[in-house]
């Protein structure tokens, strides 16, 4: 029997196990708002992006592209790129919502980014054997703890600029969220193996523009993982070894 | 571009995005129930944040550097690898990483 859980503990749970990456977001957000605030681009066009596009890569990159005058055609392009991650996050979500109504999962859809992604991901792994059917809650108040974080945030570097030194390393703490995240999923050789491969390959391919390399990284991860889970390899050990034996 | 001009393209990156958030999260449900897919789905989160992770640990400001010496942020991140295996939760992990960062930061300035 599931253990039960209110709507609205479910919904505290979300917001404070999303409360580490505020510290990270709410600079990032400013900066993206002086950013704007600077760069010659229309007030009304900063604020819009927050809201509707809702993602920090893909805002900075397009900022800096409509600085230096880009076509829509590239700005368009670029978004669907550098946001393409995006689409293995709701692949990945997708088995964890099959009871959810479409209205729920629409409404989640526009609360996916990498930090709701990471925050929601483990929780509905480590609650995978036995899962609370309002799950979603967890979710949602993730998801609006960083969007409003990223409203607010916007609005004050828009108005006041950034006023926080970059020596403080407050962006440091997404990734250490990731690695108090990712590190206790990491319980077998399969997942090691995808940890290595996915983590070595983004080094490798970090040089690529546009989070080319990031999403490259995570297939060969992937796929590094899959061959040890469903034994490929193994497989194929023993098919050439079979293959040697014939006389 | 005019300022209509770029808040038109502001919606169409917003459709853009949230069409790859909603279309993969309501498709999905049209996926085969394969051994193969489900253990392609198991492995997304290990692998992005990974990912993620190695970036931010091993390229700090683009250039690799994977003496833990010269690079703090390396150094910080394997000391929050190892509080995250021993405590597995999120705020030491995260509270050991940034005070150990500062603390580099200080005694090698």
């Amino acid at each position: 029997m599931a253990k039960t859980f209110t709507n609205r503990s479910l919904l505290w749970a979300g917001i404070r196990a999303t409360l580490p990456l505020v510290a990270s977001v709410a600079p990032f957000g400013m900066l993206f708002g002086a950013l704007g605030g600077t760069a010659g681009i229309p007030p009304s066009v900063t604020l819009l992006m927050s809201p509707v596009v809702f993602a920090g890569s893909a805002q900075f990159i397009s900022m800096q592209l409509m600085t230096g005058g880009a076509s829509a055609v590239v700005l368009l392009l670029t978004t669907f790129v550098v946001n393409l991650r995006h689409a293995l996050y709701g692949l990945s979500l997708a088995p964890h919502m099959t009871r959810l109504s479409r209205g729920w999962k629409w409404l989640l859809a526009y609360f996916m980014t990498d930090e709701t992604y990471a925050v929601a991901i483990s929780r509905y792994n480590q609650d995978a054997a036995d899962p609370p059917s309002n799950l979603h809650w967890f979710y949602l108040g993730s998801g609006l703890t960083l969007w409003s974080t990223w409203q607010i945030s916007t609005l004050i570097g828009l108005v006041f600029g950034s006023h926080i030194p970059p020596s403080w390393g407050l962006d440091f703490a997404v990734p250490l969220t990731f690695i108090a995240l990712v590190v206790p999923a990491i319980f077998d050789r399969a997942a090691v193996v995808a940890a290595l491969v996915g983590g070595g390959m983004a080094v490798l391919l970090g040089g690529l523009p546009l989070k080319l390399g990031l999403v490259a990284a995570a297939f060969t991860g992937i796929l590094a993982g899959m061959a040890v889970d469903l034994g490929w390899f193994k497989k194929r050990l023993a098919a050439s070894e079979a293959v040697e034996r014939e006389p | 571009m005019s300022e209509t001009g770029l808040l038109l393209v502001v919606v169409g990156m917003g459709v853009i995005t949230y069409g790859l958030r909603a279309g993969s999260l309501l498709l999905a449900e049209r996926l085969p129930n394969k051994a193969w897919l489900r253990s392609f789905l198991r492995f997304v989160p290990v692998a992005v944040l990974s990912a993620i992770i190695a970036m931010e640990l091993l390229t700090p400001g683009g250039t690799l550097s994977v003496s833990p010496l010269a690079n703090h942020r390396l150094l910080a991140g394997i000391l929050a690898i190892l509080v995250a295996w021993r405590t597995r939760r999120i705020l030491p992990t995260v509270l050991v990483g940034l005070i150990s960062l500062w603390i580099l930061q200080a005694i090698t300035f």
